[in-house]
């Protein structure tokens, strides 16, 4: 029996219930379908007030930006969050649409703290922070994936980080010594942009992979947008760059740069202006509000969206990537 | 020493530069530790190996990152992977160095990035732990790098986000923290610490130049250890302001 020397006092905001994720995986259709559609009809379809869900990236790189847009276009709200990004999850918050959030990081990096976080948790509209570590979340997606509850490791010991987390302190079974464990962390829906897909699924990221191939293995249901969409015999002739399999997703949408404006490796640069742009408007209710407008609200869809921000803009973003 | 004038992040990246040696890993994050780590890379360091949270290992920091994911952060690298392996990596004891900030630091290293005040009624609602928590944790020597005053300096911190010696003494380990790891030095504009090896407590060592150990003391809310013999940092050269400001950050960034 594994002696509990401490338990987090912070809310399981997402209980594991591993067997439920081991029948809807069983569930998942094998055959290979042509699961192509619009992000209008993914965010409507997969989805729902309420719903756990959880965005890969790291800082805005390969950001599901296009994705975040459309749930934010639709409303989805109550919505409870795995917290770990930039300009993507500040959207969400300054649409108050948060009501819960495991959070290790939400922050504007070199220009600080986030407005639109402080506005919402300092006023209760976030109504539960769970603290964790970027690794504590990340190893959480990776229990999940394993299929396992919880996983150990040796980050977030001795500090109100884990205090104010679900995870708890064991003494080792095998070494005596202290140890955090952290509760698996399953995702009702995943939101990963990639830099190219199959018509099915199988998806191809260049660069680092951030916790990629774990929040998408964490994910009941993933949605994948993609920069291209590309033949499953392209896919056939470099399958060691597949690091989503197709059997794992249930939407892929055709979004070419949909991680803007943030950037995406090798293809293109970030969108400093807009970035900036956002940084003076999320400081009050009122201009974050007149953003969501011209950016989002006004805007029918990602293309719509792409044709606001300009062409030439965004050959200007494309041209700046140097080579490798 | 230097005839040139220097601005207060200047000295900061001099100083922290000056920390790492060559051949040796370097857990790297946003800002000044990138900055720094380029600029050891350039000077005395060229085979420093600079980790990268998301994935990137042993980039050559030609080009100024501006965050810990983007394309610099692995440009010319010897391997892009993912965040669990580069932690993975610390947490098995091959990371020598780790760079920390925060809103609040006190004498035992402890850090704060998460709340100013009550954490769920928070009067401030900061960013988190991010990656620092970890880097707290699992590297062997970290440094923090501060602004310095009293209201950064606390005698004890709203939130402990990143773990440093905790209380002191054993307190690291008994929380089951891997031995011998814990915080090394703090850089500010005022002065370069450490931590007495008994106490765990804070330590002057030197005062940055034109800096006297009285403003020091003034800037810290709470007593700093302080030995007998306290050196002065030395002023960053022309050969590190030069570098800094025409390679380095050339498109001035951040300095």
């Amino acid at each position: 029996m594994m002696k509990v020397l401490q338990e987090g006092i912070g809310k399981l905001i997402q209980p594991p219930d591993l067997n439920a994720f081991r029948s809807s995986n069983r569930d998942k259709p094998k055959a290979m379908i042509d699961k192509r559609m619009s992000e209008a009809e993914a965010v409507q379809e997969f989805i729902h007030d309420g719903d756990y869900i959880g965005t890969e990236l790291y800082g805005t790189v390969r950001c599901p930006q296009s994705l975040v847009n459309e749930i934010v276009r639709q409303g989805k709200k109550d919505l409870r969050v795995a917290g770990q990004g930039v300009y993507e999850l500040d959207i969400l918050l300054g649409a108050s649409l948060v009501k819960a959030l495991d959070i290790t990081y939400i922050g504007m990096e070199v220009y600080g703290v986030s407005n639109c976080l402080r506005r919402e948790v300092e006023s209760g509209r976030v109504e539960t922070c769970v603290e964790w570590s970027n690794a504590g979340i990340a190893w959480r997606f990776k229990a999940a994936a394993m299929g396992v509850p919880f996983l150990p490791a040796r980050s977030m010991l001795g500090s109100d980080t884990l205090k104010y987390s679900s995870a708890k302190v064991v003494e080792c079974p095998f070494t005596g010594d202290p140890m955090c464990l952290l509760p698996a962390l399953i995702l009702d829906v995943g939101l990963i942009h990639v830099h190219r897909a199959d018509m099915y699924g199988n998806a191809q990221i260049d660069g680092i992979t951030g916790f990629g191939a774990e929040l998408a293995r964490a994910s009941k249901r993933l949605i994948i947008s993609a920069e291209e969409i590309i033949s499953t015999e392209e896919i056939r002739d470099n399958p060691e760059k597949t690091i989503i399999p197709y059997y794992l997703v249930d939407a892929v949408v055709e979004a070419p740069f949909g991680s803007h404006p943030g950037e995406m490796c090798y293809v293109y640069e970030r969108d400093e202006d807009q970035i900036k742009e956002w940084i003076e408007a999320s400081k009050t209710g009122e201009t974050t509000r007149a953003y969501l407008e011209k950016y989002i609200y006004a805007v029918k869809d990602h293309a719509a969206y792409c044709q606001l921000v300009g062409e030439d803009r965004l050959a200007e973003l494309k041209a700046m990537v140097p080579g490798r | 020493m230097s005839a040139q004038v220097y601005n207060p992040n200047e000295l900061l990246i001099c100083t922290a530069s000056r920390l790492m040696p060559d051949n040796t890993t370097a857990f790297i994050g946003t800002g000044i530790p990138m900055l720094a780590a380029s600029l050891a890379q350039k000077m005395h360091a060229p085979n420093l190996v600079a980790i990268f949270e998301f994935g990137g290992t042993g980039a050559i920091l030609d080009d100024l990152p501006l965050a810990v994911g983007e394309r610099r952060t692995f440009h010319r690298a010897v391997a892009a992977s993912g965040i669990l392996d580069i932690v993975e990596t610390a947490q098995r004891g091959f990371v020598e160095y780790g760079f920390l900030g925060g809103a609040q630091i006190d004498p035992y290293g402890n850090l704060n990035s998460t709340v100013i005040g009550d954490h769920d009624r928070p009067k401030v609602r900061l960013p988190g732990s991010g990656g620092g928590n970890d880097v707290g944790s699992h590297c062997w020597r970290t440094i923090a790098i501060m602004r310095h005053d009293s209201r950064r300096f606390v005698e004890k911190v709203d939130f402990i986000t990143t773990p440093g010696y905790l209380d002191g003494l054993e307190a690291r380990e008994k929380a089951g923290l891997p031995p011998g790891t814990g915080p090394y030095r703090v850089v500010t504009t005022l002065a370069v610490m450490g931590y007495h090896p008994e106490s765990k407590r804070m330590m002057l060592l030197a005062t940055q130049p034109g800096v006297s150990m009285e403003q020091v003391l003034e800037n810290t809310g709470f007593g700093i250890v302080v030995e007998e013999e306290i050196e002065s940092s030395p002023a960053p050269t022309d050969e590190e302001l030069c570098l800094l400001r025409d390679e380095v950050d050339k498109d001035k960034y951040y300095i």
